[in-house]
């Protein structure tokens, strides 16, 4: 067995209130591929951070080779042989690809006080070779697809590999969580040849992506690591109840639950189309169903939706609302016709952080509480109490600003404010994205429930896996075309494989 | 986002990227069109002259924008380094006569001026747009106490040289504002500075993290912005002969409009310079125009401020902006 590479020994890290990281010790070895998975806010990323320099320790030592060191800023780890993909994505638009890679590294192509473009687009597309993107240095990223920009950013990390003369590891936090399938097989294989260079730590929340590639594998949960197990020979089920710390539920999309759609058309798409996006989708959205939407980023479905909820408007087709044609003319409209969108872009758009969880709630509908108006409290908070109770929202009060409860709880907050709304129709776009494991099935059971009760939703899902298992109808989407329909009745799922033929 | 929408935007983005020159083109024939005299040399010489102040304000102050921060102070420390400068050329108030050795005590001034600016809005972490604003009015609030209010008449006639003198039949003033684009320019491209600016602009998280010194770059921008503003004070002062607090007045506007006209995007992180030298010739051109065209002074200005609010909503990317502050 190698010596260790980058060792952590014992770290403890507080932060007010909670303490993230409690006595983590933890190795990588040299070409190995580690995995660390654990449910959100068990302290995966504040490891990371702290490897990399963004916080620092109050207790326990990081060793590199056997010596201990520092690590006290991105670019000191940087120079130690440690490099980031960060979960944000860290590309900046306004700079070229070559800019990007070489961000706060620009010394070396510096010559006489001037930055030689020549020098850093040459050695740039060095860089971009590595990780098979075929684009010019001189491009500013805004130019780019989302995904090109997160390899733009593995690129940036790679660089150290030329740059330094030291074994280095490098550091993925989530990496494939906004790649499609042929960009993460892409994004393995360059793991798999980074080895004899380099160790990798990949997070991730995708436990079959984590036993593909990783050698060993960390469990993480509440601030510690509770299983350390290779990678060979375990299984998702093992790693999800190391995770959770229970038996995870059998039934994870809760099938048996699943409504059987009513007869009532709430929602009806007719020939609906926008130029550039996509065009003829026709549907008919049913009272307690829930209709997915499969589909590569390009497909057209993120612009579908925001069609449906009024932020975009479609150039052709027609939008009934039970049987009555609508145009929504923005999304005021769309809420006061019964449309809510829960979007993915949670914090942006979804909730208002320095507004508690009462006024959060009460939001779109707040001239019920203020019939006079003026806001009736008592009233506000009543009903906030009553959807954290039956939500099972953890919050210290109604008072508690939104922006500091975890992912989780914060959608329970969005989806409580379109119940309290009273919306028919709610549109789901990647609801569970970036919230753990327990919360995500709360999420599910809460679909469940708002279905029973009637409410049509449309739902774009994170993973394939959950649209098959939540929907009880599936469009498939490509090119802005709808390429296919499946009916997805709780005992008779479609396939992954049937579904994705349709898709790419 | 889809290919199509990539490609909307992408020609969405060309068309804005030539929009200011566009507009500038326009502007010139139309007024061409109504008075053939706006061609002629001597108003071309005129309207490069009084675009001369204004281009080497912008040039420092187009940085701070590019940052995502706003310099309000530029009156201030424009009207202070312009009465400074003529107490220390021959004038008619004290003994003192330095000469040319007056310029770089003014520069220095605004740099100090400038660095004030940074450190305080920097280590006090207040906003930039109140600390410049105070800054400014120190500015002026010196310079006016300074003279209790009255004017300083400059007797050198090297130092009003560095405004009136004509090389090849252009005044220097036009010839200086040149000089400060190139400067302005090749740190805007060719430097790490420059490059640090565009980054802390776009998103400072991700400069920080990237390594980059946040603080100093900051600090250095401001210190810049005030070197320029200096400049443009001795400047104005060998304009006009005079030094007095009143001498900078309009000049904030003016820069804000000129850099905000030329495309450079007040959230930070887009525009340029090179933007910034078309918006004060759009803002000169206009100027001069509805002079020519014997347009009421007030009207003018009604004009000039309809004209930013214009080039700000023209120049917004609208698919990507969801709320509006």
């Amino acid at each position: 067995m190698t010596a260790p590479v980058l060792e952590v020994r014992a770290i403890s890290k507080s932060f007010p209130g909670v303490k993230a990281l409690d006595n983590v010790s933890f190795e990588i070895r040299k070409g190995e591929v580690v995995g660390l998975i654990g449910e959100n806010g068990a302290g995966k990323s504040t490891l990371l951070k702290i490897l990399n320099g963004v916080y620092q320790a109050d207790e326990g030592a990081i060793l590199i080779d056997g010596q201990q060191v520092t690590v006290d800023s991105p670019r000191h780890a940087f120079d130690s042989g440690i490099a980031m993909v960060f979960q944000e994505q860290s590309v900046l638009n306004t700079l070229t690809v070559a800019e990007n890679i070489f961000l706060g590294r620009e010394q070396e192509f510096v010559r006489f006080g001037l930055i030689s473009r020549r020098a850093m687009n040459a050695a740039a597309r060095k860089e971009l070779a590595k990780v098979h993107l075929d684009t010019d240095p001189a491009t500013p990223c805004a130019r780019l697809t989302f995904a090109q920009r997160q390899m733009v950013e593995i690129a940036k990390a790679l660089s150290l590999d030329t740059r330094i003369d030291k074994h280095i590891t490098i550091l993925l936090d989530e990496p494939t969580s906004v790649l499609e399938s042929r960009e993460v097989d892409l994004l393995f294989s360059i793991v798999r040849d980074l080895r004899d260079r380099a160790s990798v730590v990949f997070i991730s929340h995708r436990l079959e992506e984590v036993l593909e590639l990783c050698d060993r594998i960390y469990v993480m949960r509440d601030g510690k690591i509770v299983a350390e197990t290779p990678a060979k020979g375990t299984t998702v089920k093992e790693l999800h109840t190391h995770m959770v710390g229970r038996q995870l539920h059998h039934e994870y999309y809760r099938e048996s639950r699943q409504a059987k759609p009513g007869d009532t058309v709430v929602l009806e798409a007719k020939g609906l189309a926008r130029h550039g996006a996509f065009s003829d989708v026709s549907f008919a959205l049913r009272k307690g169903e829930v209709l997915g939407v499969a589909g590569v980023i390009g497909s057209g479905r993120e612009d579908l939706a925001r069609c449906l909820a009024g932020h975009l408007s479609p150039d052709a087709g027609t939008l009934s609302l039970k049987g009555k044609p609508v145009r929504l003319r923005g999304p005021g409209d769309a809420v006061s016709n019964g449309i809510g969108l829960v979007p993915a872009e949670r914090k942006v758009e979804g909730l208002v952080g320095p507004f508690s969880v009462s006024e959060n709630m009460t939001l779109p509908a707040l001239s019920r509480f203020a019939p006079s108006g003026v806001i009736r409290f008592a009233e506000e908070n009543e009903t906030a109490r009553g959807w954290i109770k039956r939500l099972n929202i953890k919050t210290p009060s109604t008072e508690t600003m939104v922006g500091s409860l975890s992912g989780g709880n914060q959608q329970k907050v969005v989806l409580a404010k379109w119940r309290v709304a009273g919306v028919d129709v709610l549109i789901l776009d990647h609801p569970t994205r970036g919230i753990d494991v327990g919360a995500k099935e709360d999420v599910y059971e809460l679909i469940r429930d708002m279905t029973a009760d009637g409410l049509a939703i449309v739902l774009l899902g994170d993973t394939l896996d959950e649209v098959i298992g939540v929907s009880s109808r599936i469009l498939v989407m490509r090119d802005g075309k709808v390429q296919a329909q499946f009916d997805a009745p709780a005992a008779a799922k479609p396939t992954q494989v049937e579904i994705v033929g349709h898709m790419v | 986002m889809t290919a199509g929408s990539a490609r909307t935007s992408a020609s969405a983005e060309r068309l804005r990227q030539w929009a200011p020159l566009l507009v500038l083109a326009g502007l010139c024939v139309l007024i061409g069109f109504f008075n053939t005299n706006f061609y002629s040399f001597g108003n071309l010489v005129r309207l490069l002259n009084s675009a001369a102040i204004p281009i080497v304000l912008c040039m420092g102050a187009t940085f701070i924008i590019l940052m995502g921060s706003i310099d309000l102070s530029v009156e201030g420390v424009v009207a202070l380094c312009a009465v400074i400068a003529s107490l220390l050329v021959a004038n008619d108030v004290n003994q003192v006569a330095i000469g040319l050795a007056a310029v770089p005590v003014a520069l220095a001034l605004g740099g100090a001026m400038g660095f004030a600016n940074g450190w305080l809005h920097i280590k006090l972490k207040t906003p930039s747009f109140m600390t410049t604003l105070g800054m400014g009015f120190v500015g002026l609030g010196i310079a006016t106490a300074i003279l209790a209010g009255l004017t300083v008449r400059i007797s050198d006639q090297t130092f009003r040289y560095l405004s009136l003198g004509r090389v090849f039949g252009i005044p220097m003033a036009v010839w200086i504002a040149l000089a400060s684009f190139i400067v302005a320019y090749v740190i805007q491209e060719r430097t790490r500075f420059g490059r640090w600016i565009y980054a802390i602009g776009t998103d400072e998280v991700t400069a920080r993290q990237a390594g980059i010194p946040i603080e100093r770059t900051r600090i250095l921008a401001f210190t810049l912005a005030g070197v320029f503003a200096g400049m443009a004070g001795v400047l104005a002062a060998a304009q006009f002969g005079q030094g007095c607090a009143l001498i900078a007045n309009g000049r904030l506007f003016t820069t804000v409009a000129a850099i905000v006209v030329g495309g450079t995007a007040l959230s930070g992180g887009v525009g340029s310079v090179v933007n910034s030298v078309i918006g004060v010739l759009i803002v000169v051109v206009l100027a001069n125009g509805m002079v020519l065209m014997g347009i009421q002074p007030y009207v003018q200005q009604g004009v000039q401020g309809l004209l930013i609010i214009a080039a700000v909503a023209l120049a917004l990317d609208r698919s990507r902006l969801a709320v509006v502050k």
